[in-house]
């Protein structure tokens, strides 16, 4: 007993390093930012002055960011990186998936296509970047092979911008999701006759309905109405970011669709399941998790995405900004280290809404096995 | 049902001949067209670097040149020799140290399980997903404090740290194959904590360091916003490097694209040769085992 009670001992004298490293570097940090995007630092043109005290601002950086006429940018970029997200995930997907369904048929040089299709994830987001910048130059390759019209086809110049939306309008349709996915549950609640959530569920919708209703219209951000879209400089950069990352979800479904035993496969067959049947019925609802999985992994590196766009389009061009690069350029070009830091909060709050919940349920589900 | 014997007719249609014989042209034709999205940009990539700077333009972008260009490979290099230096420095140091602390972070969490390990877990791989720019600013603070700033072992810093998560992950999962009844075995021998971790535990760990080693590699190596924040010209990776080379708006593209390839090569090097290592790499670091 002596002898392990000093072994547990060791273990804990082993981990205390990283322990408290990443206790400092990630939640100290974190606070610390937290803090720092309360304050004034850099909202004047003393930043990098150190003997200047910051003063406690309150949340006047994180109302500028959504209110002010003057953050434009800031919002444009928070609708930027959702679009992206949506697409980036949907085209990794679907490309990886269709190409996992072709290796799975055992194709003649199997190892070959794998490592073709796997390749561009070896690189970094900057060399991709470079190449697939020159690709798409309005006088560019890709516009010369296919004989496109440089002037028609601006890949990563286009100012112009899809499926516009005014801001004003968010705390509408944010609402009217919300009840609608809200009166989902309550169906769902209501057929699984649990009587307490099927109640509570409608409720909520119906009050969030009716202050979508009667209030939100009334409610203005900003005193004009601002526009923002899916801007079409962003089709490149898709491009360029699913080039590079469809190869991972391929192997991800790859090993998923290995792991299917054949007698599964064989047993839908005799059951009379045409090929079709079969892959609806029985392989793609083994392909869920994963999916899953696939899609919060690509969805964390979509909101933190800004080499790429970096390197194909530069810091500067607002139509293809994002969140996480102009946290970088208020930072550490503008010196607006508060703003700067209320943006990787925000930034922070996404990715862990993506993240949490998925590391808690591993984390349940590991316990239980 | 699998019992239910099948009329002839449907055991026929679902045998797998017929089937292949449509899907199968079909199949090489979908994995070429795929293939060839996948292959272009590195073909434009190659011969544009071969390419004097008069001979790029538009008409001939997709012919491969007539006379090949060395020039652009040692210009490059001139411009960001010293970067890839830096990289390797950077990228070795940086891995081999969380590779070590990881294997024992992995060792420590599945073999001496205590009770919260499971949670203390979880805490730490949170900051395998968090994005950077939330801890930059007083990442960036710190480092200053401390008077690295600018020095490539703030980078070191930064990595070892925040690598810390996804080696000790790996470890950890890797560990997790070892049957307890080994350890049982060797603590009744009288063996104690740091000789079940030499006489046992490293000694098989091998494949799991080659999967941890290149993965961080790749990682580090291919990093971009440490880069920018942390360092200054003498110490900047290539990432960076290459950036500024390809931002600026008179260079012919050549230079650039011969600069992309010197960038690229380790990496995808790493790539090619221990492929199967990689892709260990990338699926440990999404699902769980």
């Amino acid at each position: 007993m002596k002898r392990l009670s000093t072994d547990r001992l060791w273990s804990m004298l082993v981990l205390a390093p990283s322990v408290i490293l990443l206790a400092v570097f990630v939640y100290g940090f974190i606070i610390r930012t937290g803090y720092t995007s309360l304050t004034d630092w850099g909202n004047n043109s003393l930043a990098l002055d150190t003997t200047v005290k910051h003063n406690f601002i309150g949340l006047a950086n994180y109302q500028d960011l959504f209110t002010s006429l003057l953050n434009a940018r800031f919002r444009q970029d928070l609708v930027n990186t959702l679009f992206f997200t949506v697409f980036f995930i949907a085209g990794c997907l679907g490309l990886g998936l269709g190409l996992a369904l072709m290796l799975d048929r055992n194709p003649k040089a199997e190892g070959l296509w794998r490592t073709i299709f796997l390749f561009p994830m070896s690189l970094s987001f900057i060399v991709t970047g470079t190449i697939w910048r020159w690709m798409l130059q309005p006088q560019g390759g890709v516009n010369k092979l296919f004989g496109l019209d440089p002037d028609k086809y601006e890949w990563l110049t286009s100012r112009s911008s899809i499926w516009q939306f005014d801001w004003n309008k968010v705390p509408l349709i944010t609402a009217i999701v919300v009840a609608v996915v809200l009166a989902a549950v309550g169906v769902r609640a209501l057929r699984d006759a649990n009587r307490t959530r099927t109640i509570v569920a409608f409720a909520c919708a119906a009050l969030l309905l009716a202050w979508a209703l009667l209030v939100a219209p009334r409610l203005k951000f900003i005193p004009v109405p601002e526009l923002h879209g899916f801007n079409i400089a962003f089709i490149g950069i898709l491009i360029a970011a699913i080039w590079q990352m469809s190869g991972y979800t391929m192997a991800l479904y790859l090993a998923g669709l290995r792991g299917i035993p054949d007698e599964l496969r064989e047993a839908a067959r005799v059951d009379g399941a045409n090929e079709w049947g079969t892959y609806r019925h029985v392989v793609f609802p083994l392909l869920a998790p994963i999916t899953l999985s696939a899609m919060i992994v690509l969805g964390h590196i979509s909101l933190k995405i800004f080499d790429l766009v970096y390197a194909m389009t530069g810091p500067d061009n607002a139509p293809t900004s994002v969140p996480a690069l102009l946290m970088y350029i208020t930072s550490f070009r503008a010196n607006q280290f508060a703003v700067g830091a209320a943006i990787g909060v925000v930034l922070l709050i996404l990715v862990a809404i993506i993240i949490v919940p998925y590391l808690a349920s591993q984390f349940r589900g590991e316990k239980r096995a | 049902m699998t019992t239910t014997p099948a009329p002839k007719g449907v055991t026929a249609k679902s045998s797998n001949r017929p089937r292949m014989n449509i899907g199968r042209p079909l199949m090489y034709l979908g994995l070429i067209i795929a293939a060839l999205f996948f292959l272009t940009p590195i073909y434009l990539l190659i011969i544009t670097a071969l390419k004097t700077p008069e001979s790029i333009d538009l008409a001939t972008t997709w012919q491969f040149p007539r006379i090949i260009n060395w020039a652009s490979f040692s210009e490059a290099w001139a411009k960001i020799g010293g970067n890839l230096g830096n990289s390797l420095f950077l990228a070795v140091t940086a891995t081999l140290l969380s590779a070590v602390i990881g294997s024992l972070n992995g060792y420590a969490l599945s073999k001496w399980k205590f009770r919260g390990a499971n949670t203390l877990f979880a805490l730490m791989l949170f900051g395998m997903f968090i994005p950077y720019q939330s801890v930059l600013i007083p990442l960036f603070e710190f480092v200053k404090s401390i008077g690295l700033y600018g020095s490539i072992w703030a980078l070191v810093l930064a990595h070892v740290v925040y690598g810390l998560p996804i080696t000790t992950l790996i470890f950890r999962n890797f560990y997790a194959d070892v049957p307890d009844a080994l350890i049982e075995a060797a603590t009744i021998d009288g063996a104690g904590f740091w000789s079940i971790y030499s006489k046992v535990i490293f000694p098989i760990s091998i494949p799991g360091f080659v999967v941890v080693i290149i993965w961080q590699f790749t990682q580090v190596w291919n990093e971009f916003l440490f880069a920018a924040t942390l360092t200054s010209p003498s110490s900047q990776p290539v990432t960076y490097a290459l950036s500024q080379l390809a931002g600026g708006q008179a260079v012919s593209w050549n230079l650039p694209m011969a600069g992309a390839i010197l960038a690229a090569l380790p990496t995808l090097l790493v790539y090619i040769l221990l492929g199967r290592y990689f892709v260990r790499g990338l699926l440990a670091g999404s699902v769980k085992g």
